[in-house]
């Protein structure tokens, strides 16, 4: 019964990180914490696949992830060091981080096929409300033209990234 | 004499009609689709990446030509054909060759960001 009721009350609780978000509008250093919140919390769930999974497809999607977020977070704190910014916490990155536990809590328990297809079909969902987040709240409230210019960077990337795990999800069925 | 001499005058007005004849012959063994006499040299054509996106062609492309990917963006890519002509990792500062095996618009896409497509019209 519970484990019936947990893929809706992920969709709840990311939705409604995405409703806090668009309620009040966050600041830069804000904003550049949240990015960097969401990257690590990708990067984490890869190195979880990368544990388990054995998959070939999934490994690669994995690593890519890896890869790319490791890449844009590196930016990130560049631009922070070079902005003199210091990200700063917020309820947007809390419940980002309070909804990753209890997804990496639910792969945890599984593996093989199951595993493959549930991290893959997280990926998906989970981009596919971070580019929202990204496009409709944090690239529209950033005030600093090189945080949002890195952002319309990261959101292609991090679309290309909602397609390749839609490719992968076909792989995994 | 007079007989010789016009032999020797048929003689050549034959050998001219025949040369007259066969340059037109060579000439349309030139145009011929599929064998040209001097096939043009197969050329390298780069398509730089940046910013998430492969820079469009407007060097017209032919069958033999060769196509490098440079990678000036600061994530890795890969360049990989639709039709599974080719399929090369294109890492941050590196380049890639691929070699054009057939006429048509070959599309072509980054397996690890989708998004990112083009597409080479290859003549033969």
């Amino acid at each position: 019964m519970f484990r019936r009721f947990t893929p809706a009350l992920a969709v709840i609780a990311l939705s409604s990180t995405v409703a806090f978000a668009q309620g009040a509008k966050p600041t830069d250093p804000q904003i550049a914490h949240i990015a960097y919140t969401a990257g690590q919390i990708d990067i984490e769930a890869a190195q979880l696949a990368l544990k388990v999974s054995k998959n070939k497809d999934v490994r690669a999607f994995a690593e890519n992830m890896v890869k790319d977020h490791t890449n844009v977070n590196k930016l990130a704190l560049d631009l922070c060091k070079k902005l003199n910014v210091t990200p700063e916490d917020n309820a947007t990155s809390q419940a980002l981080a309070k909804q990753a536990a209890a997804k990496r809590a639910e792969l945890e328990k599984l593996s093989g096929a199951a595993f493959d297809k549930a991290y893959i079909a997280n990926e998906v969902a989970y981009h596919k409300t971070v580019n929202e987040a990204v496009e409709k709240v944090l690239i529209p409230s950033s005030s600093n033209a090189e945080l949002k210019s890195l952002l319309q960077t990261g959101l292609k990337i991090f679309q290309g990234h909602q397609q390749h795990a839609e490719h992968a999800a076909m792989s995994v069925k | 004499m007079n007989l010789q001499r016009l032999f020797a005058g048929v003689v050549l007005a034959a050998t001219t009609l025949t040369l007259a004849a066969a340059a037109p012959v060579d000439i349309l063994a030139q145009v011929k689709p599929g064998t040209p006499a001097k096939p043009a040299p197969a050329k390298v054509v780069q398509i730089v990446i940046t910013n998430v996106a492969f820079e469009n062609v407007n060097t017209p492309l032919r069958v033999g030509d060769i196509v490098e990917f440079v990678n000036k963006d600061s994530f890795d890519h890969t360049a990989t054909a639709k039709n599974k002509d080719f399929d090369v990792a294109v890492p941050v500062g590196k380049k890639a060759r691929v070699t054009l095996k057939r006429a048509g618009v070959i599309d072509y896409f980054c397996r690890y960001h989708p998004n990112m497509t083009g597409a080479l019209p290859v003549r033969q």
